[in-house]
């Protein structure tokens, strides 16, 4: 019969580190925390600024006027056709650079980690977001990792902030818009609100339809580099969908927008959905797609300008920037009518019947 | 898209509305029933294309407008019960009790669900075996048959933690409330056609014969409520008074036979309040004594939740058909979506709230002209 030594009783025990899930342990700033960074997130986004592991990544900017952006992606579930909160994160991000004409330069990005969070997810989810980083050729050069308690968060949170540099001499913002000006959208709309609400447990429907989600400078520096002070305005109607984006364009600028109902890009599968649960798509939300205003006599140059981009091949104008009814959205309806398309006061509610 | 663009098409529109214009020889006044049927006209822009021919009254076809508040205050009264989960269709999640709407008690710790079928609450109820989850059961003759199966379902599978919030009401007595107050406007009705899907239009024949009405069962979209309308005229201006069927599509005379069986089976008509109404007698459905373990206000001991309308609000005014929500003194300045003092501002299909988001541009012209 084998005896167990007495030193056995006498050891401490090591505490077992899980290879399949986040623990507490991980944020704990000893080495675990080194090891999750080092093993799961350094080798997807290694580049110089960062494999420093300083406090503070140092790097060279050109000499010239920056713009910085910040933003948080809680979006649920984690996981949705045509990417995960990894790679909206870096596209979000980067678009709130490129609506402001800045060409992304670097991005940071800060986790907040779940306790019990699978690392096959966390390696999927890393992974995109270094994908979608080396497509638009932005690093990632600072970052931060913490954990919290099992049911503090739902999975994990992501931040990433971006550092831009300002293209020279336009100066696209919501306050820009003119009357006269044309409204072009690059894309077809609803698209992620409604991949994402079909994924949403509960529903019970598939659209097969993918999110939008994308990089959107490659559509904005053309524009910019051939209409410079004359794209007057961009912007990317995320939450709230294009009808919160241009309420908020159209009260920024002071003037009134017309949209015409028969010219929005509206994909079959988003108004199917749309009409099922009694939402409307020009509230969902969009995640690659932008909204630019130019003067009408380049509307149709601008629109060739989208469509040259594969993002951009659905491009169209929507809409034109008026004097009248200032602060107001209004929609031409294809039946010759007209109706308000107002701000919401929270978020959509699907109708009983 | 299949079965709906056809329906939205703007040549056919036109020309149903030039037709309307021909027919009436002076102005004609119409209710749609039902909230949906007001929202097309008013999204679509269609009450200002018609003109003067027609006066469209919007009717009190609104489920959330027309739940009571004390039964609102009973479900954030459930919804706040740490062991409830309580589980609803979306627009009735920001509708105003007394105190709060069903957001808020989840903001403040509530578990409150949005359910896309009444079905998908007993499946929460199996799957949650320690909670009791209760569903909110607000709706026409449309949702009673849904609601009525997952009862059904409930009792099959011999689930004890699923209860419901009833309440349901029914379309007839509505009509014939209307047209029994002495300052009724309505000459004509647009019944609701997904009402008449599952209950058919017998019942309509009574309501025609009696007040002289015409009856046009009508559907949703853009052109069967022009049809509709101009079916309406076309017996206003013949001097008939019948029920007539525009939405073909879907309903027949008799209705979805299994679906009211089904209805009558588990649902009993009672007296049912109704907001801005007041009680019309045997115009709700409440679940029968045999189902009875499922009836959240039971199990719960609600009985004591009372509550009185707000007197600022003008509602009841709405809902008749007597006052144009614009023409309210609150409308747009102490009442907006963001703060209802009623629940026509709330819901989707509510005709203020519809007034206050499509609208507004309209009531500006013509105050500028």
């Amino acid at each position: 019969m084998a005896t167990t030594p007495l030193i056995d009783g006498l050891t401490c025990p090591v505490p077992l580190t899980s290879t399949e899930r986040v623990q507490l342990g991980h944020g704990s700033g000893g080495k675990m925390s080194a090891s999750l960074f080092r093993e799961r997130i350094l080798p997807h986004f290694d580049n110089p600024a960062l494999a420093v592991l300083g406090d503070a990544a140092v790097f060279r900017v050109p000499a010239t006027e920056l713009a910085i952006s910040t933003d948080s992606f809680v979006v649920s579930p984690l996981e949705f056709p045509g990417g995960n909160i990894g790679s909206l994160a870096v596209h979000g991000t980067l678009n709130d650079l490129a609506m402001m004409g800045a060409r992304p330069f670097c991005l940071t990005a800060g986790f907040v980690l779940e306790e019990g969070l699978p690392f096959d997810l966390l390696d999927r989810i890393v992974a995109a977001m270094a994908a979608a980083a080396r497509r638009a050729d932005v690093p990632i050069v600072a970052g931060d990792t913490k954990v919290v308690e099992r049911g503090k968060a739902d999975g994990l949170y992501i931040n990433t902030t971006g550092v831009g540099v300002l293209h020279v001499g336009a100066r696209p913002g919501p306050r820009g818009a003119r009357v006269g000006d044309a409204i072009l959208v690059s894309g077809p709309i609803g698209r992620h609100g409604m991949a994402i609400m079909a994924t949403r447990e509960g529903i019970g429907f598939e659209t097969g339809i993918e999110s939008d989600s994308a990089s959107l400078w490659p559509v904005v520096a053309p524009l910019l580099h051939r209409f410079g002070p004359a794209i007057h305005v961009l912007r990317d109607p995320t939450r709230g969908g294009l009808a919160s984006a241009l309420n908020e364009i159209a009260q920024a600028s002071g003037v009134g927008i017309e949209l015409k109902e028969s010219s929005l890009p509206i994909p079959g599968a988003v108004q199917a959905g749309c009409e099922m649960l009694g939402l409307d798509p020009l509230y969902v939300a969009n995640e690659g797609i932008l909204v630019a205003m130019v003067p009408e006599a380049s509307a149709t140059a601008a629109l060739e300008c989208m469509r040259a981009d594969p993002l951009g091949v659905e491009a169209a104008i929507i809409g034109r920037v008026v004097a009248a009814h200032p602060g107001f959205v209004v929609l031409h309806t294809a039946l010759g009518g007209t109706r308000i398309v107002d701000l919401l006061p929270g978020d959509q509610l699907p109708r009983i019947c | 898209m299949k079965y709906l663009s056809e329906y939205r098409d703007p040549t056919l529109a036109r020309a149903l509305i030039g037709q309307i214009r021909q027919s009436a020889s002076r102005r004609w006044t119409l209710m749609e029933v039902c909230g949906g049927q007001t929202h097309t006209i008013v999204k679509q822009g269609l009450d200002e294309l018609l003109g003067e021919s027609v006066e469209m009254i919007h009717g009190p076809g609104c489920p959330v407008c027309v739940t009571p508040l004390e039964q609102i205050d009973r479900a954030l009264a459930l919804a706040a019960m740490p062991n409830v989960i309580f589980t609803s269709f979306g627009d009735m999640l920001r509708v105003p009790g007394s105190e709060c709407d069903l957001l808020q008690v989840r903001a403040r710790g509530g578990e409150v669900r949005v359910v896309y079928s009444p079905l998908d609450a007993v499946a929460l109820a199996r799957k949650n075996p320690e909670r009791e989850v209760v569903f909110f059961a607000v709706g026409f003759e449309t949702t009673a048959p849904a609601n009525a199966m997952a009862v059904w379902r409930a009792a099959q599978l011999g689930i004890r933690n699923f209860t419901m919030l009833v309440s349901h009401v029914t379309v007839p007595p509505a009509m014939t409330a209307i047209l029994d107050a002495p300052d009724n406007r309505v000459q004509g009705f647009l019944a609701a056609g997904h009402v008449c899907t599952v209950m058919g239009w017998t019942e309509y024949e009574p309501i025609a014969a009696r007040y002289r009405v015409p009856i046009i069962v009508t559907g949703f979209e853009p052109l069967d409520i022009l049809e509709g309308i101009y079916l309406g005229i076309r017996q206003l201006e013949a001097g008939r008074c019948e029920v007539e069927n525009q939405y073909v599509r879907s309903v027949r005379r008799e209705g979805t036979v299994p679906a009211r069986t089904l209805v009558e089976r588990v649902f009993h008509l009672v007296d049912r309040q109704w907001r801005g109404i007041g009680t019309i007698p045997m115009s709700g459905l409440a679940l029968r004594e045999e189902f009875a373990a499922f009836d959240a206000e039971l199990r719960f001991g609600l009985s004591e939740i009372r509550a009185s309308e707000p007197t600022e609000c003008r509602a009841g005014e709405v809902l008749r058909g007597l006052l144009k929500p614009p023409d309210c003194p609150m409308f747009g300045n102490r009442c907006t979506p963001e703060h209802p003092l009623g629940a026509p501002m709330v819901s989707s299909e509510g005709a203020c709230a519809a007034y206050f988001n499509y609208g507004r541009i309209r009531q500006r012209q013509h105050a500028e002209v």
